[in-house]
């Protein structure tokens, strides 16, 4: 209790609490898990920065007590693109709905992990657009419904860290609001490991998703996510019919390749400014 | 006195280097012609002084990675075209309303779309002004030359950094592409305004009273910057008091300052009966055709080229439509600024566009054959 009483005062705007999102949204517990990891990452308060696009997971940043900035739809990356040059030292974590990242901020996805640029992304995926009330999104499975795929939508999704790895990414991990403590040890590892790192945290939306789809409450929905996922190790033992109906989670890849910020002002040989 | 040296340089690389005279250490961009020098001269330099050039994805992510290092304390500038300045207007109305300082250069070309890459126009006056949503204040600046483009630069950077407000340079590609004198000062002498360092104990980064200065981003002021309306401490409020206050305030501020952001210059008759009113690179003809008007055939006329565009130079147009019979508008356009001036002319005087929009410039001749047929 002590942790939490800690981790509240320090790193929470607690005079921003309540929050705006819905009763069982899993945005919470993704919060509490990053809010988590940061402490547990040892990091200088001063030295991290909250970046979000927009959406209902985006208005985490303004609950964080830190430096945040609440930017444009779909342009967080590119923003903290920006700041991160301005200022290398800083530890930039970019939070981003499922929309948010991989739609109107494909774009800028692709090629911050083709830098290998040094922030941190944490894409809150819960299947849905909610902020404007449960359209599908390029990660919404495909057949599941939405208010503009009321039949189902017929277009397939991303997967998220396997066009991370494409585009150059070297570090990809999956966690989920089911199990926050394997999340918040996800969000230390890609905290700490430099260069473009992908966090991608499935999330309940009981209000647009769940009802759409038939999915239960928020009880049932988290139920169903920590069924259906299984570890990194327990995957390897699963053959492939068994493991697509699976959510593998835990960090899918590491790699070493030179990061962007330090490639940069080694070239120029100079310091900032 | 300031040491100057002479130096022939092109529009868009005075341009660069005036960005850098003032203290711009971050440029972020995509290429488009004829924009293009500004960023190729900027890859060059910015690292030889400490800075960063980087080439982004697209005209979107370069006007937001401008505003982010701007947030981290550096200050910078993206420079575009047409089409990347329609795409940059969202994030041009971020930074009004998070009040994060940053110069944003159109090199204006023959729209619509894609038009004539490479034949000049002033067809975006009117999106300089109200390009992106929502009803904001805005400052632009147009030189006639590539000596006004060094100069207004500067101007730029700096009053963007005072009034924490995006600066829009709008050039166009003749003053782009053309190579002139101009005079350098001694770097560092006179032009860098430097904001305090001290920050004010009582500090709030949206203060009502005042200008409250950018505290970067990784110096322990912890807040919140988002384009949500939001109080005096940057969060988030939908109270109508607090929204129309914001938005007064936004305004209020470039009012405030107005003097400090109008430039404008006269030259010819004292007492004119005819006055042209321009802007870009259409001043230079209008200054030819004045040569001619004024010098050799004495004729009472003057000019009033405008270095401001926006906010409109009102007071000054006011004053001149007291004493003239006629105002003559040449723009490279189908007629944009001629609404203001005929505005603020309040029907005292008859307000006569002169227009040309087939990618070519207007000619002295065209705007001498106009005032001649007034004195004929």
């Amino acid at each position: 209790m002590v942790r939490v009483e800690h981790l509240n005062q320090t790193f929470l705007r607690t005079k921003k609490l309540p929050h705006i999102w819905c009763p069982g949204c899993g945005n919470g517990i993704v919060t509490a898990a990053l809010v988590r990891a940061v402490e547990r990452a040892g990091f200088a308060q001063r030295d991290v920065v909250i970046v979000s696009g927009i959406g209902c997971s985006s208005r985490a940043a303004g609950y964080l007590n830190f430096n945040t900035l609440h930017a444009t739809h779909g342009r967080a990356l590119a923003f903290a693109t920006g700041l991160k040059l301005s200022q290398p030292q800083l530890k930039i974590f970019v939070i981003m709905g499922d929309g948010d990242c991989s739609a109107i901020g494909g774009n800028h996805f692709i090629h911050a992990a083709r830098r290998n640029i040094d922030l941190n992304a944490v894409i809150i995926n819960n299947y849905i657009y909610g902020m404007t009330g449960g359209q599908h999104s390029p990660l919404t499975p495909a057949g599941r419904k939405s208010t503009t795929a009321p039949a189902g939508t017929l277009e397939r999704p991303f997967e998220l860290l396997e066009l991370a790895r494409g585009a150059g990414a070297t570090f990809g991990a999956r966690g989920s609001a089911a199990q926050p403590r394997q999340l918040e040890q996800l969000i230390v590892q890609g905290a700490r490991h430099k260069g473009f790192a992908v966090i991608e945290a499935l999330s309940p939306c009981p209000t647009y998703y769940g009802r759409k789809n038939r999915q239960g409450g928020p009880v049932e929905m988290l139920r169903a996510l920590k069924d259906s996922s299984v570890s990194v190790e327990g995957a390897s033992g699963l053959d492939p019919a068994e493991l697509s109906e699976k959510l593998v989670t835990g960090v899918i890849y590491v790699k070493d390749a030179p990061e962007y910020t330090e490639q940069y002002y080694r070239s120029t040989g100079k310091e900032p400014g | 006195m300031t040491e100057v040296k002479p130096v022939l340089m092109q529009g868009n690389v005075a341009c660069a280097e005036g960005a850098i005279t003032a203290g711009v250490r971050f440029y972020a961009g995509y290429p488009i012609t004829p924009s293009t020098e500004i960023a190729e001269h900027m890859a060059e330099r910015l690292p030889q002084v400490g800075g960063v050039f980087i080439q982004m994805e697209d005209e979107i992510a370069g006007i937001a990675a401008v505003i982010g290092a701007s947030v981290g304390g550096m200050r910078a500038l993206t420079a575009t075209s047409g089409p990347g300045f329609s795409l940059k207007q969202e994030n041009i109305g971020y930074a009004i309303m998070a009040e994060i300082p940053c110069v944003i250069v159109n090199v204006q070309r023959m729209g619509p779309s894609t038009g004539i890459p490479t034949a000049p126009a002033q067809g975006d006056v009117m999106q300089a002004r109200w390009g992106t949503h929502g009803d904001h204040p805005i400052v632009v600046f147009s030189p006639a030359s590539v000596y006004e483009t060094f100069y207004l630069t500067i101007a730029a950077v700096n009053l963007s950094q005072k009034l924490r407000q995006p600066v829009i340079l709008l050039m166009d590609e003749v003053v782009g592409h053309m190579r002139e004198k101009v005079l350098i000062p001694e770097v560092g002498k006179l032009l860098v305004e430097k904001a305090s360092d001290e920050i004010p104990p009582d500090w709030k980064p949206y203060d009502d009273k005042g200008l409250a200065p950018l505290v970067p981003f990784g110096s322990g002021h912890y807040y919140h910057v988002t384009g949500l309306f939001h109080d005096e401490s940057g969060f988030p409020s939908g109270d109508p008091a607090v929204v129309s206050r914001s938005l007064e305030r936004l305004h209020g501020k470039l009012e405030k300052y107005r003097h400090e952001v109008t430039f404008t210059s006269y030259i010819g008759h004292k007492e004119p009966r005819v006055a042209i009113v321009t802007y870009g690179c259409t001043v230079r003809s209008a200054r030819a055709a004045i040569k001619k008007a004024y010098w050799q055939n004495r004729w009472p006329v003057g000019l009033l080229s405008l270095q401001t565009i926006w906010p409109f130079p009102a007071k000054e147009v006011e004053a001149l439509a007291r004493q003239v019979e006629m105002i003559m508008v040449p723009e490279m356009n189908m007629g944009q600024l001629v609404g203001e001036v005929e505005r603020y002319s309040r029907g005292r005087a008859e307000v006569v566009p002169l227009n040309r929009y087939d990618g070519e410039m207007i000619t002295p001749d065209q705007i001498f054959d106009q005032l001649r047929r007034w004195f004929a």
